[in-house]
């Protein structure tokens, strides 16, 4: 008797894949915009979300927090009167280094889809592995903060290329830096050429009327499909 | 760090096709552009097959080479960094040929001589 080789050529994450489109079904149903929102951790997503959801015009806005554990960025953002259900990946400690279609399917009966256009899921800080799970969004959008280097979209072609929306965060620090916005903005242009850009800082507001309109114009956009 | 995930994706993906026989080796596919390290995910493989029927199954990894193609002037070029403009036209229109596979291509299952061993010596 021989081994025998069995043909498959399967994409190794259609399980993943299959959930997502469930999840996409479920928000469709809803009429609900999902972002899938990512960084390597500390490029401030959750202060782009402090600043930028706060009563955006025609657009009510909810966050799916991910976090490996604890419940902080959740409290920041429900201190601001933003809808926010926490999502943590840890069992114990140490917990999964990004949100997978199944976490988020497992989220989603806690969130309050009838009550809100717009979902953010905040993923876990990470520039590798959020890149490879859809979750069944709407849009991936990334933030690269100042402090991070110019050499990101190099290093990270997988996560740059993956987004159609990069924030360029913290720009406030810039005259304290030997940073060179130029080469940033030229090498996300190297990587993903599509890629949409905005340059802003949460902390000075700078930048941040261009991100509270480009989600409203996202959520617009599900809305004008449906004409 | 991504292979812990992705071995576990493999180990599913080879499990659902093995309908519950041994599986030997797993062919897998991998485009360059996955950054994902080899040796990383072979050595995350062996440990989440352990319980499954993957255990002791070997990896076996094609890597495919990325390369693009410019929808407009319609050439294809291999590249070894990640710049995703043409470099003919400039333009942005540029898809992934290859480089972007990540898929189990088929796996190799135990004979039946060896699966019955395999139970004679678990039963002794």
């Amino acid at each position: 008797m021989h081994r025998t080789k069995v043909t498959i050529v399967e994409e190794a994450l259609d399980a993943n894949n299959t959930i997502a489109a469930a999840n996409r079904a479920d928000f469709d149903r809803h009429d609900v915009t999902v972002v899938n929102f990512m960084s390597a951790p500390g490029a401030g997503k959750t202060a782009l979300l402090e600043a930028g959801l706060v009563d955006l015009p025609g657009v009510r806005a909810g966050v799916l927090e991910g976090d490996v554990h604890g419940a902080y960025d959740a409290d920041r953002l429900a201190a601001r009167h933003i809808p926010v259900i926490q999502l943590n990946t840890d069992q114990g400690f140490g917990g999964e280094c990004h949100l997978d279609a199944n976490m988020v399917r497992s989220a989603i009966p806690s969130v309050p889809l009838h009550e809100i256009d717009l979902l953010i899921v905040e993923n876990v800080g990470n520039l590798v592995c959020p890149a490879e799970f859809r979750i069944g969004e709407d849009a991936r959008v990334m933030v690269c903060s100042v402090t991070e280097g110019e050499d990101k979209p190099l290093k990270y072609p997988l996560m740059f290329r993956a987004c159609e929306l990069v924030v360029v965060n913290k720009i406030d620090l810039l005259p304290h830096l030997d940073f060179d916005l130029d080469l940033l903005l030229y090498n996300i242009d190297q990587v993903n050429p599509n890629a949409e850009r905005l340059v802003v800082s949460a902390r000075s507001g700078e930048g941040i009327d261009a991100w509270r309109e480009w989600l409203v114009q996202l959520a617009g956009r599900r809305a004008a499909a449906l004409v | 760090m991504h292979e812990l995930a992705l071995s576990s994706a493999i180990v599913n993906t080879a499990a659902k096709h093995a309908d519950g026989r041994r599986v030997t080796v797993v062919f897998l596919r991998v485009g360059r552009l996955r950054q994902v390290v080899p040796d990383t995910l072979e050595f995350y493989f062996e440990f989440v097959a352990r319980d499954s029927v993957c255990e002791g199954a070997r990896l076996e990894q094609e890597v495919i080479p990325a390369t693009l193609r410019c929808l407009p002037c319609e050439r294809t070029w291999p590249i070894d960094i990640p710049a995703f403009r043409c470099p003919f036209c400039g333009g942005s229109e540029v898809e992934i040929a290859t480089g972007d596979e990540f898929e189990v291509e088929s796996i190799e299952l135990q004979s039946a001589d060896e699966q019955e061993e395999a139970e004679c010596i678990a039963q002794r």
